[in-house]
């Protein structure tokens, strides 16, 4: 479906993760960042970026690489993005939820 | 002649083990299957210990039992796969050199990964049941526990049988309301997950089944630790939440046989083609079962869909044909429900578990993603059909090793 992101439509699935990557600008993370209640600070966004890279990688993401990555420790992770950390910045990042959960 | 390795006799390995001396030339072909442990378990059935359902003899088998005539079994530890040179070297000082080699050596939990799990409550008040000691354990602790909180936990995935934590919440508030205690212990069921289970249309049901039984969920939880002291488990975020009584899944890892080869992932997991499952690094190596890295459960039932596929492929690749990409992730678990019930899910990589009919379409006689008798019943014969015709490697009647769309209630 689509959605009203930033004042440019985009493709989203049911729980609001962007489908298409290539829709995705810096506008469109501070609006999905403000849906979650969060600001983003440079720290944010060092953090995004690093997720953006693995995910055109295609490296799959877990909390336990994102906290062995040497970007940031799970603690801080937790800080910047609280309740669910790679939920909530997979879904800033534009990418899809992560699959870890099988 | 040429030599086929197979690491690991445990449900994979054992099967393949079958399913190739049936179709590989003994004049051509030696096939070798090593393994340190001399036991063969059924590992599902470390579900049932806790509470008294089954007995150590029900799951205890001799693997050499399982291994068919015209296969060789050797009993030792592997110390490392030199895969440049095709090479498996044994803790014996022996050396096989091979020219296609399965690995099949599982995965298994490592509650040292999160800290003060293996600390002085393990086995205690803390416990799992994805080990036969664990299992054993805490069936000795549930004979004798007199209530308070009990808290069932996963502390990331992926994990082998992502239903077992589940199924163990709804068997142990079975098991209490029958010993009339069921007032006396809270049941809570933490998961890293958003929800019950991976899947949305698997998870509405199986919440709705949890607030049924009065089972509390606390969900998006991701273990920082266990507080030895205060009995308490304590999120990254710091969320805490106390416990009498915690069973918890730890981490679960592939082989540290990886690891020391260099052929694992993060987790010990090692990199497969998720159709054809072909190493992504060697030709000549196949992986099966819970030690791939493929995105489709850890469960039993996976291995037995992935047998009938890779023994297709692994005559492909001798012959040097191209590989079939047919793996579907399929996967077929019952899931306890506790009071004699059961629901059955049937899935793959792309289609979640909906509601229907299995495995004949209209028809049944098992219900998907429905709790009924029958499908506990089901659940039961399976060990049955486990021993004496899974790991023989023998086709379950009407149930292909791809997911069959027919009988399912898509939208």
């Amino acid at each position: 479906m689509e959605k009203i992101i930033a004042g440019i439509p985009v493709e989203v699935n049911e729980e609001g993760y962007m489908t298409n990557f290539s829709q995705w600008n810096k506008d469109i993370g501070k609006a999905l960042a403000a849906e979650a209640n969060i600001s983003l600070s440079p720290r944010h966004w060092e953090v995004i970026s690093y997720i953006q890279d693995e995910f055109r990688k295609e490296v799959p993401l877990s909390i336990r690489k994102i906290g062995k990555s040497g970007v940031v420790d799970i603690k801080e992770f937790y800080a910047l993005f609280p309740n669910a950390p790679l939920k909530t910045a997979t879904k800033i990042a534009g990418i899809p939820k992560p699959a870890s959960c099988i | 002649m040429k030599r086929l390795v197979i690491l690991g006799a445990g449900t994979a390995g054992t099967m393949m083990a079958n399913h190739l001396k049936h179709e590989l030339d003994k004049q051509e072909w030696e096939i070798d299957i090593i393994d340190e442990r001399e036991e063969h378990h059924y590992q599902p059935g470390y579900l049932f210990l806790p509470f008294d359902i089954y007995t150590p003899q029900d799951i205890i088998k001799q693997i050499r039992d399982f291994i068919p005539k015209g296969v060789r079994l050797l009993t030792d530890k592997i110390e490392m796969v030199d895969a440049e040179n095709s090479l498996v070297k044994m803790k014996s000082g022996d050396q096989l050199k091979y020219d296609i080699l399965i690995i099949a050596t599982g995965a298994k939990i490592a509650p040292e990964e999160v800290e003060g799990m293996n600390g002085p409550e393990w086995q205690k008040s803390v416990f799992d049941f994805y080990t036969f000691e664990g299992s054993l354990a805490l069936r000795n602790k549930l004979r004798e526990w007199e209530g308070g909180k009990l808290v069932v936990h996963i502390t990331e995935m992926p994990i082998k049988c992502p239903v077992a934590p589940l199924e163990f919440a709804f068997l142990a508030d079975s098991f209490f309301r029958n010993k009339h205690m069921r007032d006396k212990v809270d049941i809570t069921y933490v998961t890293p997950m958003s929800g019950a289970f991976t899947k949305p249309k698997a998870t509405a049901a199986l919440d709705h089944l949890l607030h049924e039984k009065g089972i509390n969920i606390e969900s998006d939880f991701a273990i920082a630790e266990v507080d030895n002291d205060n009995k308490k488990i304590i999120d990254y975020g710091g969320k805490e939440i106390p416990f009498d009584l915690l069973v918890t899944v730890p981490t679960n890892k592939g082989d540290e046989l990886m690891e020391r080869s260099g052929l694992g992932d993060d987790l010990n997991y090692v990199p497969t083609n998720k159709g054809t499952l072909q190493s992504l690094k060697h030709q000549n190596i196949f992986v099966i079962g819970d030690a791939s890295n493929i995105p489709a459960s850890k469960a039993g039932s996976v291995a037995h869909f992935e047998a009938e596929i890779l023994t297709d492929n692994i005559l492909r690749y001798i012959k040097g044909e191209p590989l079939k990409e047919e793996f579907d992730g399929h996967a077929n678990c019952f899931v306890e429900t506790g009071n004699g019930k059961a629901l059955l899910i049937d899935f793959n990589y792309t289609h979640e578990p909906v509601e229907g009919e299995f495995p004949f379409p209209g028809v049944g006689p098992l219900r998907l993603l429905k709790e009924s008798r029958m499908n506990h019943m089901g659940k039961l014969a399976f060990r049955w059909i486990y021993w004496n015709v899974l790991l023989k490697g023998t086709h379950i009647p009407f149930v292909s090793a791809t997911m069959q769309e027919s009988g399912k209630h898509f939208d």
